[in-house]
């Protein structure tokens, strides 16, 4: 029988656009097939820097988030009481008018009775930049719910940070060290990584109470107790230290390893960094035994020093070996609350100090430090780190990944041949130059900021508070209750709202953050708390809430004005240095969004939307001299043309008129249409004497501050010890003008230690031995929190989350395969179905994050199982600690405010009946929404056929 | 009933799989998806996508397993991903009641002609694999033809002539070549880290090859290992003057 005649080679679509994936945060470049407009396919771009043509099942997925039905369809009026999702449709004419109506005149008044907060957003430089205009402090991105443990232990200690701001030298590493690492950022280059080194034969080894993923491939899986992993850290270094297999070198020459401490018990410099009368960290020179500024010359690295003025000091190192040498840190200490063995422990850092020091692969690489000196090539410490969510959820996440920092420190591996290396921007000043704005007199009525709502406190002076300790910030960042919440505190911010506590707000403007589920804590409560009247007017605590997503998500309910976002594939983007890029650490990189489609809705890109709200409020930025708009144009024109300082703007690529500049130029109007012909990115690659020793390298320090990553070309010293926080824990101590109220004192001197140490987090020891089981969330590979849940495809990947238990433990509690339980947790219960697994620590139980659905959401049917089996673990976690001694604070670290979700401890009681609980009223469908296809024949065009 | 072709195909065209370095992540699942709907078998339909019972035709899946090594040793999870093998002596082919399901002659890819069959269902019995799904709307059967119309694309470039569920993987855990030719690099592969297939004891003689995942470490060795103190005069300190010398 003939075989069918077969035509292979039909054309894949009639264009290709490249732009930048936005299924989830890992900013991967794409190809955009479009066959008569439609979308035939999405690929990975091979040529971009990210991803290099690989793209995950959510970017895959692209299609079924542009053809879902629940997109947002018009700009929506609330028109029943708050949560009951009745709108009505309006123009966008009425909807901005509104919006200026109600920010006006909260502007002309008190502008911090705004507070705008913004979820996975990609463009902070814009939103946090519009706030500052607006002029309320009250700002922050979703970060510290997300990581800012890792974002804040890393700049405060190296200038960079695991996750974005750095990654393994994946080309040259023989040892990776995960910890706590599950589908996190950056999905696509970690797995690439991986396959990478075990094709090398690298050895791999996965800390981490779950064996999936990433840990399903490692070599060797360490399940390790949840919000432990300080102590397994702490015992590496113990080890280490007490066999001196530590970069002695490295530690003197490129680290405050040799900067004197002030021993100077109950002074006012106590702990303080010994300087010179011009600031400069002083040392003590090995040779000549007198006390001298620190260059990278021969500073001692132990021993008792009296300085000039007569007061007492020690070399940091010493401090540290002081510390970590102690029997506490030993193996034998840490065994039995980490959960592993002693032996292991100590096998692991033979591993790792043989990995480290014997035969590193050296480059043949010349490069110049900040003092001058030329180096003939760079020796490599093969030996690299990433870690993640599991170290940064825990309330004691923010020492824990100091403690992998000085892990790194200690073996000389940060940016050398192997080891884990900054990405640019990074590395900046350690911390990063500027200071949170939001002080009494960085703010006034009608106008703008004096400076950015988010920055990097280095003192108490620094922190934004009243005389009398009161929090400036609505959720109380850079307060004494979290000194340095870098990202802010989303998590705080829906119950200090209602509350009044610090002070009461007139509007919630919100994008793109589903603070109605799974972006929120204690989330029955929270649903509670956005429906909250005042008894005596009946009023909403709250009394506007503006929201701005491209879904209906289980928040849209809970707004008063919904103003209707595109997809990523209708809009521009930008992936900014001035925020979150897609950095190299072999070059500098952003990267843009064009749009590809045009909607098909009344929907408005909430980027123009805020240019436009910015030139209708008056706000300087965004109006020109004549009153007109500044940014006719919209967002396109804003990045093209903002210059957040001379020369600098969003994008780095092709600036100046001709466009032959790079980081600092005038604007190019032509500069949008040069990233379309690249790809969408710009990508120029460092000289190779740039490349390595970043921190300390004269020629990349150079040129960081020549195109503007960082103000100057001082060195960077990577910080083993950290000042800033001795500094807090002075004022605890009575010393300075600006001290913590009594409530706060005892809090401030234990945990802000200068160097790493480890305690158990807070919930964990409130919950105490009636809840025995840790509860962990993760994200699966295939969906990006919520985002997948209206995905007709990936839905069909995870529908329905049960609750994994490991086998043992549950034919402890006599439970069985698909059995409905009671998790039940310090705060309430909720209902889920149990799978049985191997893969996990015996006392840790997990499930998939965000799968569980409220009913009437996301498109999907009231019957769907994200509703009826699904559930969502977030209720049963506390946003707050029970007030001791009058003082109440937020579920999370004491130092960065990092929301400690990973915390949780519950207990299972098998349940007799089924189905989902806490289960609430099913939401309406917002107007206009068309309903759900039965039947999907996407691509039947592709063979003459019709979509249904 | 239908042939197979009277003599072996001169080319073997297939999948080697990597267990070792699959980390589940369903990429290749999804892009097989989206690419194939609008492609040769277009399309692959969904019944329910917003419902209660989202299901649809697929040509690739990715299941997880725990694996417990018989005779003791690590525990591990295993993600394994399943679409058709392209059989040497495929009996979906044989068992085709219309002639719909074939296996090309040039280069072995077993296809669905999606004009002869009735959606009988005789050849997804006949897979032992459980490789091939019944498209819920069209009512015919559907499964993996290697993106057929990908690698021998002319209108494509030359780099992206492979299967979308290869150009996709993130982990590399997927390889596309011609497995008759040993000296093709999906070939040397399997010879290189000890291919197998599946289930070989059934006589199909699958084209397409899994690579085993590597033992993990489980355990500490006897005797226990550790650093030694610090050696020499001096302590941790001694030790550190001497590595900076002077």
């Amino acid at each position: 029988m003939a075989e069918p005649v077969l035509d292979l080679s039909r054309p894949t679509a009639d264009e290709v656009k490249t732009t930048t994936c936005y299924m989830c945060a890992c900013r991967c470049g794409i190809r955009v097939h479009l066959s008569d407009g439609r979308l035939r396919y999405i690929e990975g771009n091979r040529r971009h820097p990210v991803n290099r043509g690989v793209l995950c099942a959510k970017g895959s997925a692209g299609i079924m988030q542009q053809l879902a039905p629940s997109r947002l369809r018009a700009p929506l009026l609330r028109t029943g009481p708050r949560g009951s999702g009745e709108f009505r449709r309006i123009s966008w004419d009425e909807a901005l008018a509104i919006a200026t109506d109600w920010l006006r005149s909260i502007r002309a008044t008190d502008p911090r009775r705004l507070a705008f907060f913004t979820g996975r957003d990609q463009s902070q430089a814009l939103t946090g930049f519009w706030a500052a205009q607006f002029g309320t402090p009250n700002y922050a991105a979703h970060g510290g719910f997300c990581s800012v443990n890792m974002a804040a232990a890393g700049l405060y200690t190296l200038g960079g940070s695991f996750w974005e701001f750095g990654e393994p030298d994946w080309e040259r590493t023989r040892y990776l060290l995960l910890v706590g690492v599950a589908e996190d950022h950056d999905s696509n280059p970690i797995k690439r990584g991986l396959a990478e080194l075990k094709a090398r034969g690298a050895k791999i080894v996965s800390v981490n109470p779950v064996r999936t993923g990433y840990s399903a491939i490692a070599d060797e899986w360490l399940p390790i107790r949840p919000g432990t992993d300080g102590l397994l850290i702490l015992a590496l270094i113990h080890e280490l230290l007490r066999a001196g297999r530590i970069d002695a070198s490295y530690l003197q020459r490129w680290t405050n390893a040799g900067w004197l401490v002030v021993d100077a018990p109950g002074e006012a410099s106590d702990g303080l960094i010994a300087r010179d009368a011009e600031g400069r960290p002083l040392v003590r020179d090995r040779a000549r035994g007198i006390v001298v500024p620190f260059a990278s010359g021969d500073a001692a690295l132990h021993g008792r020093t009296t300085l000039p003025d007569g007061r007492h000091a020690r070399p940091v190192l010493e401090l540290v070996a002081e510390r970590y040498l102690d029997a506490a840190y030993s193996p034998d200490a840490v065994a039995e609350r980490t959960g592993l063995p002693a032996a292991t422990i100590r096998r692991l850092a033979v591993e790792i100090a043989a990995a480290a020091f014997t035969d590193p692969p050296v480059l043949e690489q010349p490069w110049t430090d900040w003092t001058g000196q030329r180096h003939a090539r760079v020796e490599g410490r093969p030996v690299a780190i990433h870690a993640m969510r599991g170290v940064a959820a825990h309330a004691n996440g923010f020492q824990t990944c100091r403690a992998l920092h000085l892990l790194q420190l200690l073996l000389g591996a940060v940016d050398v041949p192997g080891a884990w290396r900054f990405k640019l921007p990074h590395p900046k000043p350690i911390p990063p130059a500027p200071k949170p704005a939001g002080k009494a007199v960085q703010m006034a009525p009608g106008r703008p900021l004096a400076g950015m709502p988010l920055g990097y406190p280095t003192g108490p002076e620094d922190l934004l508070v009243d005389p009398d300790g009161t929090p400036r910030r609505l959720d109380k960042a850079f307060s004494w209750d979290a000194p340095l919440a870098v990202h802010g505190m989303l998590h705080t911010v829906i119950r200090n709202a209602v509350r009044g506590d610090p002070y009461p707000i007139d509007t919630l403007f919100l994008y793109m953050t589903n603070m109605a589920w799974n972006s929120a804590m204690s989330t029955a409560e929270t649903i509670d708390l956005l429906t909250a009247t005042d008894p005596t007017t009946g009023a909403y605590r709250i009394p506007r809430i503006i929201y701005s997503d491209a879904f209906h998500s289980e928040m849209v309910a809970y707004a008063d004005l919904v103003l209707p976002d595109t997809t990523y594939l209708e809009r521009w983007d930008c992936i900014s240095l001035l925020d979150r890029p897609i950095g190299s650490p072999d070059a500098i990189q952003d990267a843009i969004r064009q749009p590809v489609l045009a909607p098909d809705r009344d929907v408005r890109p909430f980027q123009d939307v805020l240019i436009d709200l910015g030139h209708r409020l008056g706000l300087p930025a965004f109006t020109a001299a004549d009153g007109g708009p500044r940014f006719p144009g919209g967002y396109p024109d804003y990045l093209q043309h903002h210059e957040r300082r001379p020369g600098i703007g969003p994008l780095a690529g092709w600036r100046g008129a001709a466009g032959d500049k790079i980081g600092k130029g005038e604007p190019n109007p032509a500069q949008l249409e040069r990233y379309r012909a690249n790809g969408c990115f710009f990508s120029a690659p460092l000289a190779p004497e740039q490349r390595w020793m970043k921190h300390v390298n004269r020629d990349y320090l150079k040129l960081a501050a020549q195109i503007g990553l960082i103000d100057d070309a001082a060195p960077i010293v990577l910080q083993l010890y950290s000042e800033p926080l001795q500094r807090f824990r002075l004022a605890a101590r009575g010393h300075g003008a600006v001290r913590p109220p009594a409530s706060h004192r005892a809090r401030i001197e234990r945990f802000f230690d200068p160097l790493p140490f480890w305690y158990r987090p807070f919930d964990q020891e409130l919950s105490g031995d009636a809840y025995p089981l840790h509860a962990l969330t993760q994200r699966p590979m295939a969906m990006y929190h919520s985002w997948g849940g209206h995905n007709a495809w990936l839905r069909q990947l995870h529908a329905a989350n049960r609750l994994h238990v490991h086998r043992a433990t549950a034919a402890r509690l006599g439970l069985a395969d698909d059995d409905w339980v009671w998790i039940v947790g310090r705060l309430g219960r909720v209902r889920a179905r149990i799978r049985l697994v191997e893969g996990v620590h015996p006392d840790t139980v997990w499930t998939w994050n965000a799968i569980g659905r409220r009913r009437g959401t996301a498109g999907l049917s009231g019957d769907a199982p994200e509703a009826t089996e699904g559930f969502l673990l977030n209720h049963l976690i506390d946003d707050r600690l029970p007030a001791t001694d009058g003082a109440e604070f937020a579920n999370a670290d004491p130092i960065t405010g990092q929301a400690a979700w990973f915390d949780l401890l519950v207990r299972l009681e098998k349940a007799e009946a089924r189905g989902p609980s806490p289960d609430w009223a099913p939401l309406p469908a917002p107007p206009g929404a068309a309903p759900p296809p039965r039947v999907l024949r996407h691509g039947a065009p592709a063979r003459g056929g019709e979509f249904p | 009933m239908t042939s197979l072709p009277p003599t072996p195909p001169p080319r073997r065209l297939g999948l080697v799989i990597d267990l070792d370095t699959c980390v589940g992540c369903q990429a290749c699942v999804v892009s097989c998806k989206q690419w194939n709907t609008g492609g040769h078998p277009a399309p692959l339909s969904d019944v329910e996508p917003y419902g209660r019972e989202p299901s649809g035709a697929w040509l690739n899946r990715v299941h997880g397993y725990e694996v417990a090594p018989a005779g003791g040793g690590c525990g591990q999870t295993v993600y394994f991903p399943k679409s058709c093998l392209h059989c040497e002596n495929a009996a979906c082919v044989t068992v085709c009641p219309t002639g719909a399901s074939y296996k090309r002659a040039a280069d072995g890819i077993v296809l669905v002609d999606e004009a002869k069959c009735i959606g009988c269902g005789l050849c997804a019995w006949a897979c032992p694999y459980g490789a091939r799904e019944l498209d819920p709307v069209e009512g015919v059967m559907k499964k993996c033809t290697l993106c057929i119309d990908r690698i021998y694309n002319e209108t494509l470039p030359e780099e992206e002539r492979e299967p979308a569920c290869v150009a996709s993987c993130p982990a590399r855990a997927r390889h596309f070549g011609d497995l008759a030719d040993p000296a093709s690099p999906a070939a040397r592969l399997v010879a290189a880290r000890g291919g197998f297939d599946l289930m070989p004891e059934l006589g199909y003689r699958p084209t397409n090859k899994y690579l085993p995942p590597r033992p993990r470490r489980q355990g500490d060795e006897d005797p226990p290992r550790a650093l030694p103190d610090v050696a020499g005069p001096g302590g941790l300190w001694g030790w550190v003057d001497r590595l900076l010398g002077g």
